[in-house]
C-alpha cells in the first residue's frame, strides 16, 4: 500500500526525473546552437580572404555573385563545412556505438582497424592505380577507402565468429587488423615515389579541401538512412551496457542487435574516412564528451556524440584556417590540437567513476 | 504455476556442468545450494534461455525455448551474479531498463510510477538520482533487484541475491521475496551459499552436487549433517529450532580426505 508519504515522494522523483531529462535536451539543444555557429564561421572564414559581407551576399543570392566568389563559396566553403558536419557527426555517432557494442572504452574507428584499412586503400589507389570498382575511376582513392575500410570491419566480425563472438575477441582481432594494415601501408609507402609518398601522406593527415557536394550527398544520406535506425534500437543499446546476460533476459537479441550495430558503424565510418581521410580523437572523444556531460541513456548520448563530433571537427576547420592567414593546415592535425584541452578539462573537472 | 525441468543438460565446450536434472518448483521459494562449480548459475542461466541447454524447460505447460527472447522476458526475471557496473546512468535510469519491453521514446508516467514504487518498496528511493558507478557493491545489488522487480515477472529467478548486502538488507530482501511470491504466486528460485539464510527464506532446497541433483524437499528434510558431509566435505551439526528451521553449526573445518583442523591439530598431517 502507497502512503500520502510515499506518494510525496514519488511525485517529487518524478519531478526531477522530468527536470534532469529537460537539462538533457538543453544540452543537446546548446550543442545545436553552438554548432549553428561555428558553421557560421567556418563559412566565413577562408584564405582567399573574402569579406564576409560578400560571402553572406554569394549565400543568400548566388546568381548576384561574381564567378569566383559563387565558385570560393559554394563549391569550395560551404561543401567542406557541410563536410566537416557530417564526417563529424558519423565519426562521433560511430565511436559512441562501437564503445557501446563492445563494452570498452578505447573503441573508435580506429580499434577495429577501421582507419588503418581505409589509408591502405587509399595509397593503393594513390600509388598503384588500382581501383577495386573499374567503374568507379573517378572515385579511385575514395572508393578504395571505403571498400578496404569495410572489408577490415567484416573480416574482424568473420574472425570472431569463428569460436564465440566475445567482445574482447572482436577488440582483439580488430587490434591485430589494425597493425596488419598499418604495415601493409608502410610496405606501399617504402614502395612509392617521391610524389605518391606525398599525397599519401597529405591523405592520411585528412583534410577537407577536396570536399564535394557529391561527397557530402554520400556521406550525409548514409547518416540520415543509419540514424533511425540507431534511433529505433536506442532502449536497446543502453540495455546493452548492463552486460550480455541481462540484456538477453531483458528481451534483446544481443548478437543480432550487435551485428547490426557493428556493420552500421563500420558503414559510417568508413563513408567519413574514404572521403576526408583518416582523422583520430573524434571517434574516441566526442561520445566521452557526451557521456559526461548527459550519461548512457542513448536518447541523449547518441544526438550528443553526434553533435560534439561535428562540432570538434568544425572548430578544428576554423581553426585550421585562421592559424596562419592564407594557409590551411590538414584538418586532421589540428582536431586533435583543439579536441584534446577541451576533453580533459572535462576528464579533470568530471573526476567520474565510470570505465 | 509450476515450472518443469525435464532432463536439462549443458555442458561448456565438452565439460558436462548439468547432467539431466529433473525438477519441479511451484509458487513458492526455492533455494538452489551446492558447493562453488556445481552448476547453480549454470542451471538459473539454462531457464532464463541465456544458455540453450539439452532437455525441456516447461512453464505451465508452455516449453520456455518455443518462446521469443522478447516473450520469454516477458514471464522470467533474472538477476545476474554481477552488479550494474560501471555505467554512467541514475539508478532510476537503471531500473527503468526493467521495464524495457513497454519504454517508449518518452518514458510513460506508469513506468516512472513503477521504477520510483520499486525503489521506495526496497527503501532506496534516495537513492534514484545518484550515478550507478558512485554506489557501494550493496546499493547497486539493491538497484539490481528493482530492476529485476520492476520487470513484473512470473517467474523469478536471483543469482545471488544477498551477495555484497548487510545483515538487515537481507533480512529485508528475504521479507520482501516472501511477500511478492506469496501475493503474486510467483516461482522464484534463488541460488544461495549461506545456508543458514537460505532455510529461513526457502520452502524448498534443492542440493546440486557435480551437474546433478543430489537433494530436493523442505529445509529440515534435506538439510543434514550427512548432506553438509558428502556434498560440502563438512562436520556440522544441525539442530531444528522452534519454528522447525534446521540450523547450521560448523564443527570445524575439517575435510573428508586432508583431515586438516582450524587449531591447526592434524591427524597424519602438519600445517
Amino acid at each position: 500500500m502507497v502512503t500520502s508519504r510515499q506518494l510525496d515522494s514519488l511525485a517529487s522523483g518524478k519531478q526531477l526525473y522530468r527536470r534532469i531529462t529537460r537539462a538533457k535536451r538543453l544540452y543537446l539543444l546548446l550543442g545545436a546552437v553552438s554548432l549553428a555557429i561555428v558553421l557560421i564561421i567556418d563559412v566565413l572564414v577562408g584564405p582567399s580572404g573574402l569579406p564576409h559581407r560578400q560571402v553572406v551576399s554569394a549565400i543568400a543570392l548566388p546568381s548576384a555573385a561574381d564567378a569566383p566568389t559563387w565558385a570560393i563559396v559554394w563549391l569550395i566553403r560551404l561543401p567542406a563545412a557541410t563536410m566537416a558536419l557530417v564526417v563529424g557527426a558519423s565519426l562521433g555517432i560511430a565511436g559512441a556505438e562501437m564503445q557501446t557494442i563492445l563494452a570498452n572504452p578505447l573503441a573508435s574507428p580506429y580499434t577495429l582497424g577501421v582507419a588503418a584499412a581505409s589509408g591502405f586503400g587509399a595509397a593503393l589507389g594513390l600509388v598503384l592505380g588500382v581501383g577495386l570498382l573499374p567503374l568507379a575511376t573517378g572515385f579511385l582513392v575514395p572508393v578504395n577507402a571505403f571498400i578496404f575500410a569495410l572489408l577490415c570491419s567484416f573480416s574482424v566480425y568473420a574472425v570472431s565468429r569463428l569460436r564465440r563472438a566475445s567482445v574482447e575477441s572482436l577488440v582483439l582481432t580488430g587490434i591485430a587488423f589494425h597493425f596488419l594494415f598499418s604495415a601493409l601501408l608502410a610496405l606501399l609507402q617504402y614502395m612509392a615515389t617521391q610524389e605518391q609518398l606525398q599525397a599519401i601522406v597529405f591523405w592520411l593527415f585528412g583534410s577537407l579541401s577536396k570536399a564535394t557536394w557529391t561527397g557530402v550527398a554520400i556521406v550525409g544520406s548514409t547518416l540520415l538512412v543509419t540514424l533511425p535506425i540507431f534511433a529505433r534500437d536506442a532502449w536497446m543499446l543502453t540495455a546493452l551496457r548492463l552486460g550480455d546476460a541481462k540484456a538477453e533476459s531483458l528481451g534483446i537479441d544481443v548478437r543480432r542487435l550487435r551485428r547490426r550495430v557493428l556493420v552500421l558503424t563500420s558503414i559510417l565510418a568508413a563513408m567519413a574516412t574514404c572521403f576526408v581521410g583518416t582523422i583520430g580523437f573524434i571517434g574516441l572523444a566526442a561520445p566521452h564528451i557526451a557521456r559526461m556531460l548527459v550519461g548512457e541513456d542513448q536518447r541523449f548520448f547518441m544526438p550528443l556524440s553526434a553533435l560534439n563530433g561535428a562540432l570538434v571537427l568544425t572548430v578544428a576547420s576554423i581553426v585550421s584556417k585562421a592559424l596562419v592567414p592564407g594557409i590551411v593546415f590538414p584538418i586532421g592535425i589540428i582536431t586533435s590540437f583543439v579536441g584534446i584541452p577541451f576533453f580533459l578539462s572535462l576528464v579533470l573537472i568530471r573526476r567520474s567513476r565510470y570505465w | 504455476m509450476s515450472l518443469y525441468l525435464e532432463d536439462v543438460s549443458f555442458a561448456y565446450d565438452s565439460e558436462l556442468v548439468l547432467n539431466q536434472i529433473n525438477l519441479q518448483v511451484d509458487s513458492s521459494i526455492t533455494a538452489l545450494v551446492g558447493p562453488n562449480a556445481a552448476g547453480k548459475s549454470t542451471l538459473l542461466r539454462c531457464v532464463a534461455g541465456i544458455l540453450k541447454p539439452q532437455g525441456r524447460v516447461v512453464l505451465d505447460g508452455q516449453e520456455l525455448s518455443a518462446l521469443g527472447t522478447r516473450e520469454r522476458a516477458q514471464l522470467v526475471g533474472y538477476l545476474v551474479q554481477d552488479g550494474l557496473g560501471s555505467m554512467e546512468l541514475t539508478v532510476l535510469e537503471a531500473v527503468l531498463l526493467g521495464r524495457f519491453r513497454t519504454l517508449s521514446w518518452r518514458v510513460s508516467e506508469t513506468d516512472l510510477d513503477l521504477a520510483l514504487a520499486t525503489l521506495n518498496d526496497l527503501g532506496i528511493a534516495h537513492l534514484a538520482l545518484r550515478s550507478v558507478c558512485e554506489l557501494s557493491g550493496g546499493q547497486q545489488r539493491m538497484a539490481s533487484i528493482a530492476q529485476v522487480l520492476v520487470q513484473d515477472p512470473r517467474v523469478l529467478l536471483m543469482d545471488e541475491p544477498t551477495a555484497n548486502l548487510d545483515l538487515r538488507h537481507q533480512l529485508e530482501i528475504a521479507a520482501l521475496l516472501k511477500e511478492m511470491t506469496l501475493r503474486k504466486g510467483l516461482v522464484t528460485t534463488l541460488v544461495l551459499h549461506d545456508l543458514n539464510f537460505a532455510v529461513r527464506v526457502a520452502d524448498t532446497i534443492v542440493v546440486l552436487h557435480e551437474g546433478r541433483v543430489f537433494a530436493c524437499g523442505n529445509p529440515a528434510s534435506v538439510v543434514t549433517p550427512e548432506m553438509l558431509r558428502a556434498v560440502y566435505g563438512v562436520w556440522a551439526r544441525v539442530n531444528i529450532d522452534e519454528e522447525g528451521i534446521p540450523v547450521v553449526t560448523l564443527l570445524d573445518s575439517v575435510r573428508s580426505h586432508s583431515r586438516v583442523t582450524l587449531d591447526g591439530a592434524a591427524s597424519g598431517l602438519s600445517v
